[in-house]
């Protein structure tokens, strides 16, 4: 019964990596952007929900919604004026600027909130469990990955179901013929953006609730994501999700046989994917 | 009065300049066709109209309004639209997808919609859910020619629409030129196919090597003109 409840506890905390994950994967499945700092730009939108609690008096759960827009505005900016001026055949300036921009971020956060670790408000809730049969599963941990499905089934919607979804993917296949139909791909792409820094202000709500963060936590959270990404398919929504579970899972299972061997169960996991199926388990027919 | 003209249009890809002072005119209701052999420069003098090559800004004229600064979308929703070489349907999206990719960001009226672009089209009908990609070749066209008609264009360009098509399927295609016409589109067709041009073209302008050679109707072009202005006089 222990290791049921260790893979259950692995899945539930799946859902937190594909929520770190999923805007990594949307950028990259629009414009073929690997945005080197998303790590920090969650660690960025945890302090900008801490800053809400703290000056407006607010529950984080109210805070986030505060928060999106905020950080929607800011993703279409940061792409429209910064990432988009990047963007072509050449895959390096993208991979220098926003390198340099986490560690611009990482410094600017270090210089307005100092290197202590912080924490979001917890309440009763963050604490409370439900009993099913002998397992006990933490409210939070069921949360996280309920918004993470959400997350998933939401941009999946948005993805098939709309008509920005079919400029989504029609501006991935070809921003060129793109554009002859009348889409703007560098509004297109900043949209993207902001739609993913959206998604990052939900996966720093989970992230500040469950855990300490602090200015330098960018860049592993960063690395979870990518390995969700690229064990689920570049491009695949459903298979991050499947990607975060499967790093989740790797991770209390390591930890169960020995506490130290959590983080890197994860990394193993990640490897021997990597090696089986090199372009992810379920990655996208025209990539 | 001319609907779209350019006036000494010219284009660079980097060093290479592929256009030297290009001037056409498409009048309103009027099928225009360009001919030349390949890399005489039609497809660039296509791409420059469209805005995907930019230009000096008084080198392309629509509704007697530059354009030749404006970028492909601008262009597009100002009512010219293009079908490309090579048909570049997107292949994420059924054949469906690719047609309503055609009136994105606006609602358009006209003659033109899902409906009636089936009626002119109607295998499309049949694989509408299918990926545009995994049509035949000259389904694939007409999904192109379908999803350039559904924004309802004044101008509807079209680069090489019989490219690497089987004569039969080439016949099918031009079938629905008439159709288009009368709907009230005025084209420019690029072709390497001159039957084929000149049996729908009002007129014709003949491009060898970045310039235009030739011009006229199809009746008042001899054979020997055509052939001269194609290949060179001296071939």
């Amino acid at each position: 019964m222990i290791w049921v409840d260790t893979i259950i506890q692995g899945i539930l905390l799946g859902g937190l990596y594909a929520l770190f994950a999923a805007g990594l994967s949307l950028v990259f499945g629009v414009m073929r952007l690997v945005n080197l700092a998303h790590g920090d730009l969650i660690v960025m939108g945890a302090y900008l929900i801490l800053v809400l609690v703290t000056l407006l008096g607010l529950s984080p759960f109210v805070a986030v919604f505060v928060a999106m827009p905020l950080m929607f505005g800011l993703g279409w900016a940061l792409q429209r004026f910064l990432l988009n001026r990047t963007l072509g055949d050449d895959i390096l300036p993208p991979l220098l600027v926003t390198f340099g921009l986490s560690i611009a971020l990482q410094n600017a956060l270090l210089e307005g909130f100092s290197a202590d670790s912080q924490r979001l408000p917890t309440n009763a809730l963050t604490t409370a469990s439900v009993e099913i049969g002998s397992i006990t599963l933490g409210v939070m941990p069921l949360l996280t990955f309920a918004s993470a499905v959400l997350v998933i089934v939401g941009l999946n919607q948005l993805f098939y179901r709309t008509e920005i979804g079919r400029a989504f993917r029609a501006t991935s296949d070809d921003a060129t013929t793109a554009s002859l139909m009348g889409i703007k791909p560098a509004n297109i792409f900043a949209t993207a953006t902001g739609i993913a820094l959206v998604i990052v202000t939900i996966a720093a709500l989970y992230l500040g609730l469950r855990a300490n963060f602090d200015p330098n936590i960018g860049p592993a959270r960063l690395i979870y994501a990518f390995e969700a990404v690229i064990i689920g398919g570049l491009g695949s929504l459903w298979g991050t999700l499947f990607g975060g579970i499967i790093i989740g899972v790797a991770q209390t299972v390591g930890a169960a046989i020995n506490p130290e061997w959590q983080i890197l169960a994860g990394h193993l996991a990640f490897l021997i994917v990597l090696l089986v199926r090199p372009r992810g388990l379920f990655p996208r027919a025209n990539d | 009065m001319s609907l779209l003209q350019t006036k000494d249009l010219v284009a660079h890809y980097g060093d290479f300049q592929a256009l030297f002072g290009v001037d056409i005119e498409l009048n309103e209701a009027e099928t225009v066709a360009i001919i030349g052999a390949n890399g005489a420069g039609k497809s660039t003098l296509m791409r420059s109209i469209s805005g995907v090559l930019r230009n000096d800004a008084a080198s392309v004229a629509f509704d007697n309004r530059p354009i030749g600064g404006q970028s492909a979308d601008e262009i597009m929703s100002l009512g010219v639209a293009m079908v490309p070489e090579g048909r570049k349907l997107f292949p994420s999206l059924t054949v469906e997808e690719n047609l309503l990719i055609g009136t994105y960001g606006r609602k358009t009226t006209g003659h033109w919609n899902l409906k009636t672009v089936y009626d002119l089209f109607p295998i499309l009908a049949e694989r509408r859910n299918n990926p545009g990609t995994a049509l035949s070749g000259g389904q694939q066209q007409m999904v192109a020619i379908g999803r350039a008609l559904m924004s309802n264009p004044r101008v509807l360009l079209c680069d090489e629409i019989s490219l690497g098509l089987a004569p039969v399927v080439i016949k099918d295609i031009y079938k629905a030129i008439p159709q288009i016409k009368a709907a009230g589109a005025s084209m420019i067709v690029v072709e390497q196919d001159i039957a084929q041009a000149l049996a729908v073209a009002d007129r014709v302008y003949c491009m060898m090597e970045g310039r235009v050679t030739l011009s006229g109707t199809p009746d008042s072009l001899s054979r020997e003109d055509i052939h001269n202005a194609y290949f060179g006089a001296s071939h």
